[in-house]
Protein backbone atom coordinates (compact mmCIF):
# COMPACT_ATOMS: atom_id res chain seq x y z
CA UNK A 1 0.00 0.00 0.00
CA UNK A 2 2.83 2.35 0.66
CA UNK A 3 4.02 1.92 -2.36
CA UNK A 4 1.70 2.32 -4.15
CA UNK A 5 1.33 6.05 -2.65
CA UNK A 6 4.84 6.69 -3.45
CA UNK A 7 4.39 6.11 -7.06
CA UNK A 8 1.11 7.48 -7.39
CA UNK A 9 2.24 11.08 -8.09
CA UNK A 10 4.55 10.14 -11.17
CA UNK A 11 1.95 8.08 -12.51
CA UNK A 12 -0.91 11.19 -11.73
CA UNK A 13 1.45 13.65 -13.22
CA UNK A 14 1.49 11.34 -16.54
CA UNK A 15 -2.02 10.83 -16.39
CA UNK A 16 -2.12 14.76 -16.62
CA UNK A 17 -0.02 14.74 -19.72
CA UNK A 18 -2.25 11.96 -21.05
CA UNK A 19 -5.44 13.84 -20.34
CA UNK A 20 -4.17 17.06 -21.84
CA UNK A 21 -3.19 15.27 -24.88
CA UNK A 22 -6.54 13.76 -25.49
CA UNK A 23 -8.74 17.10 -24.20
CA UNK A 24 -6.77 19.63 -26.83
CA UNK A 25 -6.50 16.69 -29.99
CA UNK A 26 -10.89 16.38 -29.18
CA UNK A 27 -10.99 20.34 -29.24
CA UNK A 28 -9.29 21.17 -32.56
CA UNK A 29 -10.02 18.08 -34.57
CA UNK A 30 -13.83 17.30 -33.74
CA UNK A 31 -14.17 20.87 -35.51
CA UNK A 32 -11.87 20.41 -38.02
CA UNK A 33 -12.79 16.79 -38.57
CA UNK A 34 -17.01 18.84 -39.24
CA UNK A 35 -14.80 21.12 -41.96
CA UNK A 36 -13.07 18.41 -43.43
CA UNK A 37 -15.48 17.08 -44.66
CA UNK A 38 -17.82 19.84 -45.90
CA UNK A 39 -14.71 20.61 -48.08
CA UNK A 40 -14.72 17.05 -48.97
CA UNK A 41 -18.30 16.94 -50.19
CA UNK A 42 -17.72 20.66 -52.22
CA UNK A 43 -18.31 20.32 -56.17
CA UNK A 44 -15.13 22.18 -55.72
CA UNK A 45 -12.77 19.01 -57.17
CA UNK A 46 -9.62 20.20 -56.48
CA UNK A 47 -9.72 21.10 -52.39
CA UNK A 48 -11.86 17.85 -52.46
CA UNK A 49 -9.32 15.98 -54.42
CA UNK A 50 -6.53 17.24 -51.87
CA UNK A 51 -8.93 16.25 -48.41
CA UNK A 52 -9.33 12.86 -50.29
CA UNK A 53 -5.43 12.66 -50.60
CA UNK A 54 -5.10 13.62 -47.09
CA UNK A 55 -7.62 11.49 -45.37
CA UNK A 56 -5.99 8.44 -47.37
CA UNK A 57 -2.58 9.21 -46.19
CA UNK A 58 -3.68 9.18 -42.44
CA UNK A 59 -5.99 6.60 -42.46
CA UNK A 60 -3.50 4.81 -44.42
CA UNK A 61 -0.22 5.07 -42.38
CA UNK A 62 0.38 3.97 -38.53
CA UNK A 63 0.09 7.14 -35.93
CA UNK A 64 3.24 5.64 -34.60
CA UNK A 65 5.17 6.51 -38.12
CA UNK A 66 3.36 10.30 -37.95
CA UNK A 67 4.24 11.12 -34.31
CA UNK A 68 7.90 10.31 -35.61
CA UNK A 69 7.72 11.76 -39.22
CA UNK A 70 6.28 14.91 -37.12
CA UNK A 71 8.90 14.92 -34.60
CA UNK A 72 12.11 13.81 -36.55
CA UNK A 73 10.80 13.61 -40.01
CA UNK A 74 10.00 17.30 -40.49
CA UNK A 75 13.56 18.95 -39.25
CA UNK A 76 14.97 16.18 -41.69
CA UNK A 77 13.47 17.09 -44.70
CA UNK A 78 15.49 20.74 -44.67
CA UNK A 79 11.71 22.27 -43.75
CA UNK A 80 13.39 24.17 -41.13
CA UNK A 81 10.44 23.10 -39.08
CA UNK A 82 11.48 21.88 -35.33
CA UNK A 83 8.79 21.60 -32.87
CA UNK A 84 9.08 20.82 -29.46
CA UNK A 85 7.92 17.50 -28.22
CA UNK A 86 4.59 18.36 -26.71
CA UNK A 87 3.80 20.11 -29.95
CA UNK A 88 4.70 17.87 -32.46
CA UNK A 89 2.85 15.17 -30.84
CA UNK A 90 -0.55 17.74 -30.76
CA UNK A 91 0.12 18.17 -34.37
CA UNK A 92 0.48 13.94 -35.04
CA UNK A 93 -2.64 13.46 -33.01
CA UNK A 94 -5.16 16.00 -34.57
CA UNK A 95 -3.86 15.69 -38.05
CA UNK A 96 -4.76 11.87 -37.26
CA UNK A 97 -8.13 12.60 -35.74
CA UNK A 98 -9.44 14.94 -38.25
CA UNK A 99 -8.98 12.65 -40.93
CA UNK A 100 -11.19 10.15 -38.98
CA UNK A 101 -13.38 12.17 -37.88
CA UNK A 102 -13.67 13.43 -41.47
CA UNK A 103 -14.94 10.53 -42.57
CA UNK A 104 -17.29 10.00 -39.52
CA UNK A 105 -19.19 13.53 -40.48
CA UNK A 106 -19.39 12.92 -43.77
CA UNK A 107 -21.10 9.82 -43.67
CA UNK A 108 -23.49 12.07 -40.99
CA UNK A 109 -23.82 14.62 -43.60
CA UNK A 110 -24.96 12.37 -46.11
CA UNK A 111 -27.46 10.81 -43.93
CA UNK A 112 -29.54 13.97 -44.14
CA UNK A 113 -32.73 14.46 -46.02
CA UNK A 114 -31.83 17.08 -48.25
CA UNK A 115 -35.37 18.88 -47.58
CA UNK A 116 -33.66 19.96 -44.78
CA UNK A 117 -31.35 22.08 -46.04
CA UNK A 118 -34.49 23.22 -48.79
CA UNK A 119 -36.48 24.23 -45.75
CA UNK A 120 -34.07 26.42 -44.77
CA UNK A 121 -33.39 27.90 -47.89
CA UNK A 122 -37.05 28.69 -48.00
CA UNK A 123 -36.84 30.17 -45.14
CA UNK A 124 -33.65 32.39 -46.27
CA UNK A 125 -31.44 30.76 -43.66
CA UNK A 126 -27.75 31.27 -45.46
CA UNK A 127 -24.75 28.53 -45.82
CA UNK A 128 -23.83 29.21 -42.14
CA UNK A 129 -26.87 29.71 -40.51
CA UNK A 130 -28.53 26.15 -42.38
CA UNK A 131 -24.96 24.33 -41.31
CA UNK A 132 -24.85 25.41 -37.38
CA UNK A 133 -28.46 25.46 -36.42
CA UNK A 134 -29.65 22.48 -39.05
CA UNK A 135 -26.88 20.40 -40.05
CA UNK A 136 -25.32 20.29 -37.39
CA UNK A 137 -27.90 19.28 -34.48
CA UNK A 138 -28.60 16.57 -36.96
CA UNK A 139 -24.98 15.46 -37.83
CA UNK A 140 -24.14 15.33 -33.75
CA UNK A 141 -27.07 12.85 -33.46
CA UNK A 142 -25.61 10.24 -36.01
CA UNK A 143 -22.46 10.41 -35.65
CA UNK A 144 -21.95 10.06 -31.92
CA UNK A 145 -21.90 6.41 -31.20
CA UNK A 146 -18.84 6.51 -33.99
CA UNK A 147 -17.45 9.55 -32.54
CA UNK A 148 -17.51 7.72 -29.25
CA UNK A 149 -15.41 4.80 -30.38
CA UNK A 150 -12.85 6.77 -31.13
CA UNK A 151 -12.48 9.00 -28.31
CA UNK A 152 -12.24 5.60 -26.37
CA UNK A 153 -9.36 4.81 -29.08
CA UNK A 154 -7.83 7.91 -28.35
CA UNK A 155 -7.57 7.60 -24.55
CA UNK A 156 -5.36 4.52 -25.08
CA UNK A 157 -4.18 5.98 -28.93
CA UNK A 158 -2.14 8.98 -26.64
CA UNK A 159 0.35 6.60 -24.88
CA UNK A 160 1.92 6.25 -28.38
CA UNK A 161 3.74 9.42 -27.66
CA UNK A 162 6.17 7.65 -25.48
CA UNK A 163 8.34 7.43 -29.30
CA UNK A 164 9.14 10.93 -28.72
CA UNK A 165 10.21 11.07 -25.36
CA UNK A 166 6.95 12.47 -23.57
CA UNK A 167 6.04 11.27 -20.61
CA UNK A 168 2.71 9.88 -20.45
CA UNK A 169 0.63 7.32 -18.19
CA UNK A 170 2.50 4.91 -19.64
CA UNK A 171 5.92 5.80 -20.03
CA UNK A 172 5.34 6.88 -15.97
CA UNK A 173 3.82 3.39 -14.97
CA UNK A 174 6.65 1.75 -17.47
CA UNK A 175 10.13 3.77 -15.74
CA UNK A 176 8.57 2.79 -12.65
CA UNK A 177 8.13 -0.73 -12.84
CA UNK A 178 11.59 -1.42 -14.44
CA UNK A 179 13.36 0.99 -12.02
CA UNK A 180 11.46 -1.03 -8.83
CA UNK A 181 11.70 -4.47 -10.88
CA UNK A 182 7.52 -5.13 -10.45
CA UNK A 183 4.57 -5.15 -12.52
CA UNK A 184 2.59 -2.94 -9.58
CA UNK A 185 3.04 -0.03 -11.41
CA UNK A 186 1.71 -1.31 -14.52
CA UNK A 187 -1.33 -2.54 -12.84
CA UNK A 188 -2.23 0.81 -11.79
CA UNK A 189 -1.87 2.28 -15.37
CA UNK A 190 -4.06 -0.22 -16.42
CA UNK A 191 -6.56 0.72 -13.56
CA UNK A 192 -6.32 4.21 -14.37
CA UNK A 193 -7.29 3.64 -18.40
CA UNK A 194 -10.21 1.65 -17.33
CA UNK A 195 -11.40 4.26 -15.01
CA UNK A 196 -10.92 7.28 -17.35
CA UNK A 197 -12.40 5.21 -20.41
CA UNK A 198 -15.95 4.17 -17.78
CA UNK A 199 -15.65 8.01 -17.51
CA UNK A 200 -16.02 8.85 -20.56
CA UNK A 201 -18.38 6.00 -21.87
CA UNK A 202 -20.39 7.31 -19.10
CA UNK A 203 -20.11 11.04 -20.45
CA UNK A 204 -21.45 10.10 -23.89
CA UNK A 205 -23.86 7.78 -22.65
CA UNK A 206 -25.12 11.45 -21.18
CA UNK A 207 -25.09 13.00 -24.47
CA UNK A 208 -26.55 9.91 -26.40
CA UNK A 209 -29.70 10.70 -23.90
CA UNK A 210 -29.35 14.60 -24.84
CA UNK A 211 -29.76 13.92 -28.24
CA UNK A 212 -32.31 10.74 -27.49
CA UNK A 213 -35.32 13.78 -26.95
CA UNK A 214 -36.04 13.92 -30.31
CA UNK A 215 -35.84 10.99 -33.37
CA UNK B 1 -49.66 39.39 -59.23
CA UNK B 2 -47.22 36.54 -59.87
CA UNK B 3 -46.73 36.21 -63.75
CA UNK B 4 -44.59 33.34 -65.37
CA UNK B 5 -43.92 33.49 -69.11
CA UNK B 6 -43.28 31.12 -71.12
CA UNK B 7 -41.28 29.12 -68.50
CA UNK B 8 -39.01 25.92 -69.82
CA UNK B 9 -36.98 23.58 -67.25
CA UNK B 10 -35.21 20.27 -68.47
CA UNK B 11 -33.51 17.64 -66.30
CA UNK B 12 -30.66 16.04 -67.59
CA UNK B 13 -32.16 16.40 -71.46
CA UNK B 14 -35.64 15.60 -70.71
CA UNK B 15 -38.50 18.46 -70.92
CA UNK B 16 -40.41 18.97 -67.79
CA UNK B 17 -41.45 22.31 -68.48
CA UNK B 18 -42.20 23.58 -71.56
CA UNK B 19 -43.88 27.21 -72.44
CA UNK B 20 -45.13 27.64 -69.17
CA UNK B 21 -46.90 30.88 -68.87
CA UNK B 22 -49.32 31.11 -65.50
CA UNK B 23 -50.62 34.70 -63.51
CA UNK B 24 -51.30 34.64 -60.31
CA UNK B 25 -53.68 37.31 -59.02
CA UNK B 26 -52.69 38.68 -56.23
CA UNK B 27 -54.92 37.42 -52.78
CA UNK B 28 -56.29 34.42 -55.02
CA UNK B 29 -56.01 30.63 -54.82
CA UNK B 30 -54.08 29.31 -57.62
CA UNK B 31 -54.16 25.39 -57.83
CA UNK B 32 -52.01 23.77 -60.41
CA UNK B 33 -53.34 20.32 -61.04
CA UNK B 34 -52.55 17.51 -63.45
CA UNK B 35 -51.08 13.59 -63.10
CA UNK B 36 -47.80 12.71 -61.67
CA UNK B 37 -44.78 13.34 -63.81
CA UNK B 38 -46.50 16.62 -65.38
CA UNK B 39 -43.61 18.50 -63.99
CA UNK B 40 -46.33 20.39 -61.02
CA UNK B 41 -44.04 19.86 -58.32
CA UNK B 42 -41.39 21.43 -60.73
CA UNK B 43 -42.99 24.24 -61.50
CA UNK B 44 -43.67 25.00 -57.63
CA UNK B 45 -40.01 25.11 -57.00
CA UNK B 46 -39.03 26.86 -59.78
CA UNK B 47 -41.43 29.50 -57.99
CA UNK B 48 -40.37 29.18 -54.69
CA UNK B 49 -36.51 29.55 -55.96
CA UNK B 50 -35.50 25.97 -55.39
CA UNK B 51 -34.61 25.08 -59.27
CA UNK B 52 -33.44 27.57 -61.40
CA UNK B 53 -35.51 27.96 -64.83
CA UNK B 54 -33.70 27.39 -67.96
CA UNK B 55 -35.63 29.97 -70.36
CA UNK B 56 -38.75 32.52 -69.64
CA UNK B 57 -39.17 34.84 -67.23
CA UNK B 58 -40.84 35.60 -63.68
CA UNK B 59 -42.95 38.84 -62.62
CA UNK B 60 -43.64 40.10 -59.55
CA UNK B 61 -46.02 43.64 -59.79
CA UNK B 62 -44.54 43.64 -63.31
CA UNK B 63 -41.22 43.95 -62.06
CA UNK B 64 -38.56 41.04 -62.74
CA UNK B 65 -38.31 38.58 -59.81
CA UNK B 66 -35.95 36.21 -58.97
CA UNK B 67 -36.92 33.50 -56.56
CA UNK B 68 -33.39 32.44 -56.43
CA UNK B 69 -31.81 35.37 -55.27
CA UNK B 70 -32.45 35.08 -51.31
CA UNK B 71 -30.46 38.28 -50.81
CA UNK B 72 -33.92 40.85 -50.12
CA UNK B 73 -35.26 40.56 -46.09
CA UNK B 74 -38.61 40.69 -47.28
CA UNK B 75 -39.58 37.07 -48.22
CA UNK B 76 -41.75 36.29 -50.97
CA UNK B 77 -42.42 32.96 -51.05
CA UNK B 78 -43.27 31.10 -48.06
CA UNK B 79 -43.50 27.28 -48.61
CA UNK B 80 -45.32 24.43 -47.04
CA UNK B 81 -43.43 21.01 -48.40
CA UNK B 82 -45.28 17.73 -49.03
CA UNK B 83 -43.71 16.05 -45.98
CA UNK B 84 -43.26 19.32 -44.21
CA UNK B 85 -39.86 18.95 -43.66
CA UNK B 86 -40.27 20.36 -39.97
CA UNK B 87 -36.59 20.44 -38.04
CA UNK B 88 -36.41 17.42 -36.17
CA UNK B 89 -34.40 18.58 -33.30
CA UNK B 90 -35.74 21.82 -32.75
CA UNK B 91 -39.41 22.36 -30.84
CA UNK B 92 -42.68 23.76 -32.10
CA UNK B 93 -42.04 26.51 -31.16
CA UNK B 94 -38.34 26.96 -32.39
CA UNK B 95 -39.34 25.57 -35.66
CA UNK B 96 -41.40 28.87 -36.40
CA UNK B 97 -39.27 31.25 -34.09
CA UNK B 98 -35.49 30.17 -35.79
CA UNK B 99 -35.97 32.00 -39.12
CA UNK B 100 -37.57 34.83 -37.82
CA UNK B 101 -34.84 35.33 -35.13
CA UNK B 102 -31.45 34.77 -37.78
CA UNK B 103 -32.34 36.50 -40.70
CA UNK B 104 -35.48 39.12 -39.62
CA UNK B 105 -33.36 39.43 -36.74
CA UNK B 106 -36.29 40.06 -34.77
CA UNK B 107 -35.51 39.23 -30.45
CA UNK B 108 -36.84 35.90 -29.28
CA UNK B 109 -39.72 37.90 -27.22
CA UNK B 110 -41.20 39.37 -30.34
CA UNK B 111 -40.78 36.23 -32.62
CA UNK B 112 -42.08 33.89 -29.14
CA UNK B 113 -45.43 36.04 -29.50
CA UNK B 114 -46.11 35.99 -32.90
CA UNK B 115 -45.22 32.15 -33.05
CA UNK B 116 -47.51 31.41 -30.18
CA UNK B 117 -50.20 33.78 -32.01
CA UNK B 118 -50.12 31.67 -35.01
CA UNK B 119 -50.04 28.37 -33.08
CA UNK B 120 -53.23 30.00 -31.32
CA UNK B 121 -54.81 30.67 -35.18
CA UNK B 122 -54.04 27.00 -36.00
CA UNK B 123 -55.23 25.17 -33.20
CA UNK B 124 -52.28 24.20 -31.76
CA UNK B 125 -52.31 25.62 -28.42
CA UNK B 126 -50.04 23.89 -26.01
CA UNK B 127 -47.74 22.67 -28.50
CA UNK B 128 -44.95 24.86 -28.31
CA UNK B 129 -42.88 22.81 -26.35
CA UNK B 130 -43.63 19.20 -28.30
CA UNK B 131 -40.96 17.92 -30.79
CA UNK B 132 -42.15 16.78 -34.48
CA UNK B 133 -41.66 13.32 -33.80
CA UNK B 134 -44.41 13.79 -30.98
CA UNK B 135 -46.99 15.44 -33.22
CA UNK B 136 -49.45 13.86 -35.95
CA UNK B 137 -49.56 14.08 -39.82
CA UNK B 138 -52.28 17.32 -39.41
CA UNK B 139 -50.26 19.06 -36.52
CA UNK B 140 -47.34 18.91 -38.73
CA UNK B 141 -48.35 20.39 -41.34
CA UNK B 142 -50.40 23.30 -39.72
CA UNK B 143 -46.61 24.00 -37.70
CA UNK B 144 -45.24 23.79 -41.06
CA UNK B 145 -47.92 26.43 -42.71
CA UNK B 146 -47.19 28.81 -39.33
CA UNK B 147 -43.45 28.48 -39.98
CA UNK B 148 -43.69 29.67 -43.20
CA UNK B 149 -46.45 32.41 -42.40
CA UNK B 150 -43.89 33.73 -39.54
CA UNK B 151 -42.06 34.75 -42.51
CA UNK B 152 -44.80 37.14 -43.76
CA UNK B 153 -44.50 35.81 -47.03
CA UNK B 154 -46.31 37.41 -50.16
CA UNK B 155 -47.48 34.33 -51.49
CA UNK B 156 -47.58 30.73 -49.90
CA UNK B 157 -47.17 27.73 -51.84
CA UNK B 158 -47.96 24.24 -50.76
CA UNK B 159 -47.17 20.94 -52.44
CA UNK B 160 -49.66 18.30 -52.56
CA UNK B 161 -51.20 19.51 -48.82
CA UNK B 162 -54.33 16.89 -49.04
CA UNK B 163 -51.73 13.81 -50.19
CA UNK B 164 -50.69 12.46 -46.29
CA UNK B 165 -54.35 13.50 -44.69
CA UNK B 166 -57.51 11.09 -43.96
CA UNK B 167 -60.42 13.52 -45.36
CA UNK B 168 -61.37 15.13 -41.65
CA UNK B 169 -58.33 16.61 -41.86
CA UNK B 170 -58.56 17.46 -45.84
CA UNK B 171 -61.55 20.05 -45.03
CA UNK B 172 -59.24 21.49 -41.60
CA UNK B 173 -56.75 22.18 -44.60
CA UNK B 174 -59.15 23.63 -46.73
CA UNK B 175 -60.55 25.71 -43.59
CA UNK B 176 -56.88 27.29 -43.33
CA UNK B 177 -56.33 28.00 -46.62
CA UNK B 178 -59.60 29.51 -46.96
CA UNK B 179 -59.50 31.48 -44.02
CA UNK B 180 -55.97 33.04 -45.30
CA UNK B 181 -57.72 34.20 -48.76
CA UNK B 182 -60.03 36.09 -46.87
CA UNK B 183 -57.00 37.86 -44.73
CA UNK B 184 -55.82 38.11 -48.60
CA UNK B 185 -53.15 35.58 -48.71
CA UNK B 186 -52.35 34.76 -51.83
CA UNK B 187 -51.75 30.99 -52.49
CA UNK B 188 -50.38 29.02 -54.83
CA UNK B 189 -51.51 25.13 -54.28
CA UNK B 190 -50.03 21.89 -56.06
CA UNK B 191 -52.33 18.96 -55.55
CA UNK B 192 -53.39 15.81 -57.77
CA UNK B 193 -56.86 16.03 -55.67
CA UNK B 194 -58.79 17.72 -58.51
CA UNK B 195 -61.84 17.76 -56.01
CA UNK B 196 -59.82 19.59 -53.47
CA UNK B 197 -58.67 22.06 -56.66
CA UNK B 198 -62.23 22.15 -57.34
CA UNK B 199 -63.52 23.67 -53.98
CA UNK B 200 -60.76 26.03 -53.03
CA UNK B 201 -59.32 27.34 -56.33
CA UNK B 202 -60.10 30.52 -58.11
CA UNK B 203 -57.79 30.18 -60.79
CA UNK B 204 -56.50 26.57 -62.34
CA UNK B 205 -53.39 25.40 -64.40
CA UNK B 206 -53.56 21.91 -65.94
CA UNK B 207 -50.18 20.61 -66.86
CA UNK B 208 -49.44 17.29 -68.67
CA UNK B 209 -46.59 14.58 -68.87
CA UNK B 210 -44.28 16.09 -72.13
CA UNK B 211 -43.53 13.47 -74.76
CA UNK B 212 -40.26 13.35 -75.98
CA UNK B 213 -40.05 16.49 -78.25
CA UNK B 214 -41.32 18.81 -75.63
CA UNK B 215 -45.37 18.83 -76.37
CA UNK B 216 -48.00 17.57 -74.39
CA UNK B 217 -48.49 13.94 -75.18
Amino acid sequence: MHYLFEILPSLLAGTKLTLSIFGLTLLFSLPLGLVCALGRMTHFKILSSLLRFYIWLMRGTPLLLQLIFVFYGLPLLGTGIVLPRYTAALVAFILNYTAYFAEIFRGGLQAIDPGQVESAKVLRLNYWQTITHIIAPQVMKIVIPSIGNEVINLIKDSSLVYVIGLGDLLRAGNVAASRDVTLVPLVMVGVIYLALTALFTKLLQKIEAYYGRWK
Amino acid sequence: MLELKKITKSFAGKKILNQVDLKVKDGSIMCIVGQSGGGKTTLLRCISGLEHIDSGEILLDGKHFDPTDLTPADTIMGVVFQDYNLFPHLTVLQNITLAPQLVLKKDQTTAEIQAKDLLQKLALTGKEKLYPWQLSGGQKQRVAIARALAMHPKILCYDEPTSALDPGLRDTVKEIILKLKAQKMTQIIVTHDLDFANEIADDMLKVKPLNQKGSEA
